[in-house]
């Protein structure tokens, strides 16, 4: 964008923005708002205290872990779905529904069966993020050329050799982007997992400022989470970029 | 759509050494559809046989199931004397869209046959240097194959399938893809292959001029449902300039020959 001749940089618009939420915040129209500065000078005051860390620490593992599971289920799923028809008549109808169905409407029955702790929370994460994954794996499969697996079982090649020389690597850029969705998809699972179960991590530190009316610490956290959410994003972007390469040279 | 007996070839004669692949009886049903119906054939070492037809007559087909690809609904193919019940390391295949891998360099594709039979990296990264300087790509190892024109691209695909050092070389109309003048310094480059190596090689084309400049063997394929219908052996002198065979009056009149039988395979 440019304004009376000057080059302004790309998210200049984005200050524009903190200031009027600074304006608002300062004309004290509502306690929902806070200036944006006292929730800066609160997010420094928060983020080095143990509690913190401690959410941090117990998000970022549900986190982990239920991304990884997604993706050690969601891949070989979604390859089994591109390679057999059998497979994938019998998967498409539940991971169809799955993908667009409201899960934050079942996590009160993984409460029921997993208890109110870690194990929901991943949980959670898993059924945010594995469909997607499912669903961009197969796209990527059925999308390899015939020709390819045909090349590869003329060499010698076994069913593993071929999931792990032609399927994950030709079908890589679509495994990726299923992947990012995923783990975008994932960071809410993590949050809506947490505020639902309300008694570990960031839930349970939101459930506290929220019921305390700490809107500064409130909004402190939840910047905290959007960032995360956009670093994580923006890491496989970058990561699936650099594999574009080969995608657009595969036809 | 009955196809004729023709006469217009001639008949094979008796094979002078052991056939290295031997089709008995073979046909193949897709559904209601007859593809191909009741094959016989032999191949011999040594030579390049073609299998000729127009589409939709079983060609590729046919070079699938001798590549153990595909199973024959009826007969059986055996090489050496075994029953193929799949893919072997007897045979290498060259595709028709060159079938590379588009995130591997020109090295690890033809190295590729070999990483999967468990030839350590040094040895099979060796032979691959060989293959890919011998068909003339030397100084392309680590390009990809989209930095590469479709003639150097099936080169890659050749190499992989010498690298592999099979007995029989199946080629699934690997020049149609790629533009006549590569195609004809082609052809001449795989001459001197077939008269270099003693391998055999199976030949599928649509292309009468390329079975017949190639070949020491054509098989006439006739569509719907695919069967033999004759067998022509040019008799080309093919040791001297190899832009010579395409003035050669054999060359000549055996195309001809074979465009009269095949014409009312047209519609």
């Amino acid at each position: 964008m440019q304004v009376a001749g000057f080059r302004l940089p790309a998210s200049s618009s984005l200050l524009l923005w903190l200031l009027l939420w600074e304006l608002v915040g300062r004309a004290e129209v509502t306690i929902l708002l806070p200036p944006i500065t006292a929730i800066a000078a609160r997010l420094v005051e928060i983020v080095p205290t143990p509690s913190f860390a401690e959410a941090l620490a117990i998000t970022g593992q549900a986190f982990f872990l239920g991304n990884a599971i997604a993706i050690l289920v969601g891949v070989p799923v979604g390859v089994l779905m591109g390679r057999s028809r059998i497979a994938d008549e019998l998967l498409l109808p539940w991971v169809n529904l799955f993908v667009s169905a409201p899960l934050s409407a079942l996590v009160p029955v993984l409460m029921l069966l997993f208890g109110i702790g870690q194990t929901t929370i991943v949980t959670t994460v898993f059924l945010f993020a594995v469909w997607i994954i499912v669903l961009d794996t197969r796209a990527g499969v059925r999308g390899i050329p015939p020709s390819l697996l045909e090349m590869a079982r003329c060499y010698g090649a076994g069913p593993l050799q071929c999931f792990f020389k032609i399927h994950l690597l030709a079908a890589l850029p679509e495994i990726l982007t299923g992947i990012r969705m995923g783990v975008i998809r994932g960071v809410k699972g993590v949050v809506i997992g947490q505020l639902l179960v309300s008694v570990v991590g960031f839930g349970h530190l939101f459930e506290i400022y929220s019921s305390n009316f700490l809107m500064e610490h409130f909004w402190a956290l939840l910047f905290v989470l959007f960032a995360f959410a956009v670093l994580v994003a923006e890491g496989l972007a970058w990561l699936e970029r650099r594999v574009d390469y080969f995608a657009a040279a595969r036809h | 759509m009955s196809a004729p007996s023709t006469a217009t070839a001639t008949r094979p004669t008796a094979p002078s050494t052991r056939p290295i692949v031997e089709v008995r009886g073979v046909s193949k049903v897709y559904g209601k559809v007859r593809a191909l119906h009741a094959i016989d054939l032999e191949f011999e070492p040594g030579r390049l046989t073609s299998l000729l037809g127009p589409s939709g007559c079983g060609k590729t087909t046919l070079l699938k199931i001798i590549a153990g690809l595909i199973p024959p609904s009826e007969g059986e193919v055996r090489i050496q004397g075994r029953p193929v019940t799949g893919p072997g390391p007897e045979r290498a295949f060259v595709f028709q869209d060159f079938a590379l891998l588009p995130w591997a360099t020109v090295l690890k594709n033809v190295a590729f046959g070999l990483e999967l039979r468990g030839v350590p990296r040094a040895e099979r990264e060796e032979r691959a240097r060989h293959w890919i300087a011998e068909v003339g790509l030397a100084g392309f190892e680590q390009s990809y194959p989209h930095q590469l024109s479709g003639g150097m691209r099936q080169r890659v695909g050749l190499a992989r399938a010498l690298a592999v050092d099979a007995q029989v070389l199946l080629m699934d109309e690997p020049f149609s893809a790629v533009d006549e003048q590569t195609r004809r310094k082609f052809q001449e480059d795989l001459l001197g292959l077939v008269a270099r190596e003693k391998k055999t090689f199976l030949f599928v084309t649509h292309s009468i001029e390329e079975a017949v400049y190639l070949s020491d063997r054509i098989v006439l394929l006739s569509p719907r449902p695919g069967r033999v219908a004759g067998i022509v052996e040019p008799k080309i002198r093919r040791d001297g300039d190899p832009e010579r065979i395409r003035r050669d009056p054999v060359y000549l009149d055996t195309v001809e020959t074979i465009w009269r039988g095949l014409k009312g395979y047209v519609e």
